[in-house]
């Protein structure tokens, strides 16, 4: 408790009295030395805060965080020497696949860094360090990784991936199990690198906010929603009041529409196909609602800096009357996982992750907040519509497969009474206002909470024009987590917990 | 439950019905041609018993093609209903569904699951990453559309394909393959 508090008061005293940099809005953010970033670093490792990213571009690597307590988080810069900087990850863990990824794509070196393996970098782009020097190099095995060594009596691997058995992303799970028992897994991803923070370098606003949309597809909305926010920041732009609503409303249906999939895929993968056919259905009716709505059953490029496309004429009839067919159907489904103890033998207890851990590594989400980490980018850091409107953010202890469960199911019910809150009473009037013109750099952040957790996008803009563009979700801090919540459970009940976990791939790998 | 069972006795479907399949190549007028054609037809029915296996990879995808991949398989697109399902193996599968712009990280991963599949076998590329013309087409990390790595059979486009696209695409590729398949 005491080095607790001692690294927040740490940081705050860091941090006080610097003048930041003018532009960054609304978070300050402060150029550092050498000496106050690894200060920084070390004052995170002993729980001063929670890391939210750390991205680089030419010459400088950022990092944003947030004072343990405090309303506002913040972004601190330093200037790499020589391509060098203090590593983060050496003092804060969570700091260390950003870095493994700054190194790959930059050529940074992280001074101290206790893991050196390459994190993207596979060996197959032909070239090292794609967004720094770019020097040739040779082609290597893809399989040629070094896993980190297991030692003991009894124990056998099972290699898994990158192609899975399922309809699902590419990564690999190397799982070191004696007999049925998991002794360790170990995560290699980056499959899915398609070089967004390439794409988000020089640029304009326009097919930047395309790429951005597609970070990670199921969640669009939210992306675009940090992205759009994060220019309009930079800008000094409002968009209209109805253009907030509706974002509100795209949102909430993003949501519901992950949550409903997620509660019956997880129970499909505990041999319970009944809830999986069911809420299959709940999820296509939302998705079929949403395409008469906004034209998309996704929702993708609906949400653009400045505002929204407008919505269909007749959309809030169509998703009001999806919403009513849907309610009591979803209460009979969570009824019966309720009162399914064969669901709940394999739910309950399996895949167990522990407060000091969603804490550490500033988990979001139904991760974090099923174990106990009550933290919503909507109420915490909270945005247009959501600093209106009211609603509650369910909070377990449990850190099991179940709390996961049931964190989604109180969320579903939450974005329900939100959407009918918001359809009532959408707002007349335009959904877009144009983007002024700039002269000079601007800089803006923002954070927005997805379905699987919260999502960061920082922008800086010179004269109209991206300069750099960095998104990071919110499974950069989820996914090492599954390697400690699948320890000591059965192989068998891996798919139950990565399902309840369901991190994104897309979105990691970039 | 008893209630949820009791219910689903009186419930209509929610099956959607089956679409069309895109517009194939006008057949031949000739009857005789027809007529073979029919024969032909009759023989790769036996062959295949007009069932197709699905082995889908991400080569690279958003995962918004992957979300309406998946819902083919719920109660209102159920594709096995026209005797397509989805299976783990490479080796047990007729068809390869690929998406995503093929990074370089996934090529290897592409190429060794297509080399397992058995002949005959297709490949369909999902979504205009897949086509080569998403918006990570111009990228260090990728390598272009499918095509580029494998040979393609039929390209459905979309972002994402809805799934009664796919479920389209696929017939059509069904059709092509009942047609096309040496007897």
């Amino acid at each position: 408790m005491m080095a607790m508090l001692t690294g927040r008061e740490r940081l705050a005293e860091l941090l006080a009295n610097r003048a930041p940099v003018a532009g960054h809005k609304p978070w300050p953010r402060y150029e550092v030395d050498s000496h106050a970033w690894t200060a920084v670093a070390q004052a995170l490792g002993e729980g001063g805060g929670d890391l939210l990213g750390l991205w680089g571009e030419k010459d400088n690597v950022h990092l944003a965080l947030r004072v343990a307590g405090e309303p506002r988080p913040c972004v601190v810069s330093v200037r790499t020497r020589t391509s060098d900087f203090p590593s983060v990850g050496r003092f804060h863990p969570p700091a260390l696949r950003l870095e493994r990824a700054l190194r790959d794509l930059y050529g940074f070196a992280p001074l101290g860094i206790p893991d050196r393996r390459p994190w993207l970098d596979h060996g197959a782009w032909g070239m090292r360090a794609p967004l720094g020097s770019r020097p040739p190099a040779a082609r290597r095995d893809p399989a040629g990784y070094e896993f980190l060594p297991v030692n003991g009596q009894g124990l056998h691997q099972i290699p898994v991936g990158p192609v899975h058995a399922g309809i699902i992303e590419p990564g690999h799970f190397r799982f070191t199990v004696n007999g049925e028992t998991v002794a360790r897994l170990e995560e290699r991803l980056g499959y899915v690198h398609r070089g967004v923070d390439g794409l988000l370098t020089d640029t304009d606003i326009e097919p930047a906010a395309r790429v951005i949309a597609r970070i990670s597809g199921d969640s669009t909305v939210a992306y675009s929603f940090a992205y759009a926010r994060a220019v309009e920041e930079a800008l000094d732009v409002d968009p209209p009041p109805r253009a907030k609503v509706l974002r509100g409303i795209m949102a909430e249906l993003e949501r519901l529409a992950n949550h409903l999939g997620d509660i019956g895929a997880i129970c499909n993968d505990a041999a319970f196909a009944l809830i999986h056919a069911h809420t299959g259905i709940f999820r296509e009716r939302v998705l079929a609602a949403t395409d008469r709505a906004f034209n998309h059953r996704l929702m993708m490029d609906r949400i653009v800096p400045g505002g929204t496309e407008d919505a269909a004429p007749g959309a809030p009839r169509a998703l009001q009357q999806m919403i009513e067919e849907l309610e009591a159907p979803f209460a009979e489904i969570v009824r019966l996982y309720d009162d399914t103890p064969s669901l709940q033998d394999r739910t309950c207890n399996t895949g167990f992750v522990g407060k000091e851990l969603v804490e550490r590594w500033a988990a979001g989400g139904f991760v974090g907040r099923a174990s106990g980490r009550s933290f919503d980018a909507r109420r915490d850091l909270p945005y247009a519509p959501y600093d209106e409107a009211k609603f509650e953010v369910p909070v377990l202890d449990r850190g099991d497969v179940d709390a996961r469960v049931w964190i989604r199911i109180r969320e579903a019910e939450q974005s329900i009474a939100l959407l009918k809150r918001w359809l009532d009473d959408i707002p007349n009037g335009d959904t877009r206002v144009s983007l002024p013109k700039f002269e000079g750099t601007r800089e803006g952040i923002a954070m927005t909470e997805a379905f699987r957790g919260d999502v960061l996008v920082w922008v800086r803009i010179l004269d109209g024009r991206i300069v750099r563009c960095h998104a990071r979700d919110a499974s950069w801090f989820q996914w090492p987590l599954l390697e400690a919540a699948i320890e000591g459970n059965i192989v068998a009940d891996f798919p139950l917990c990565n399902k309840s976990f369901n991190c994104s791939y897309a979105g990691a790998d970039l | 439950m008893r209630t949820l069972l009791l219910r689903s006795l009186f419930a209509k479907p929610v099956t959607v019905p089956a679409p069309r399949p895109d517009a194939l190549p006008p057949s031949t007028e000739d009857p005789l041609l027809a007529e073979l054609g029919k024969a032909l037809e009759m023989r790769t029915r036996k062959l295949f018993g007009r069932s197709i296996t699905i082995r889908e990879v991400d080569a690279g995808s958003c995962n918004g093609c992957e979300l309406e991949i998946h819902a083919l398989n719920n109660s209102i697109y159920d594709i096995e209903r026209f005797g397509m399902k989805f299976a783990a193996s490479p080796r047990h599968c007729d068809v390869l569904l690929v998406t995503g712009p093929v990074t370089h990280n996934m090529r290897v991963a592409l190429e060794r699951t297509y080399a397992a599949m058995p002949e005959p076998k297709w490949v369909v590329a999902a979504g205009d990453c897949a086509a080569g013309c998403g918006v990570f087409a111009q990228s260090y990390a990728t390598v272009g559309g499918v095509d580029s790595v494998v040979p393609v059979d039929l390209v459905i486009p979309g972002c994402p394909p809805k799934p009664i696209d796919l479920l389209k695409g696929l017939l059509t590729l069904m059709e092509k393959a009942v047609g096309a398949t040496k007897p």
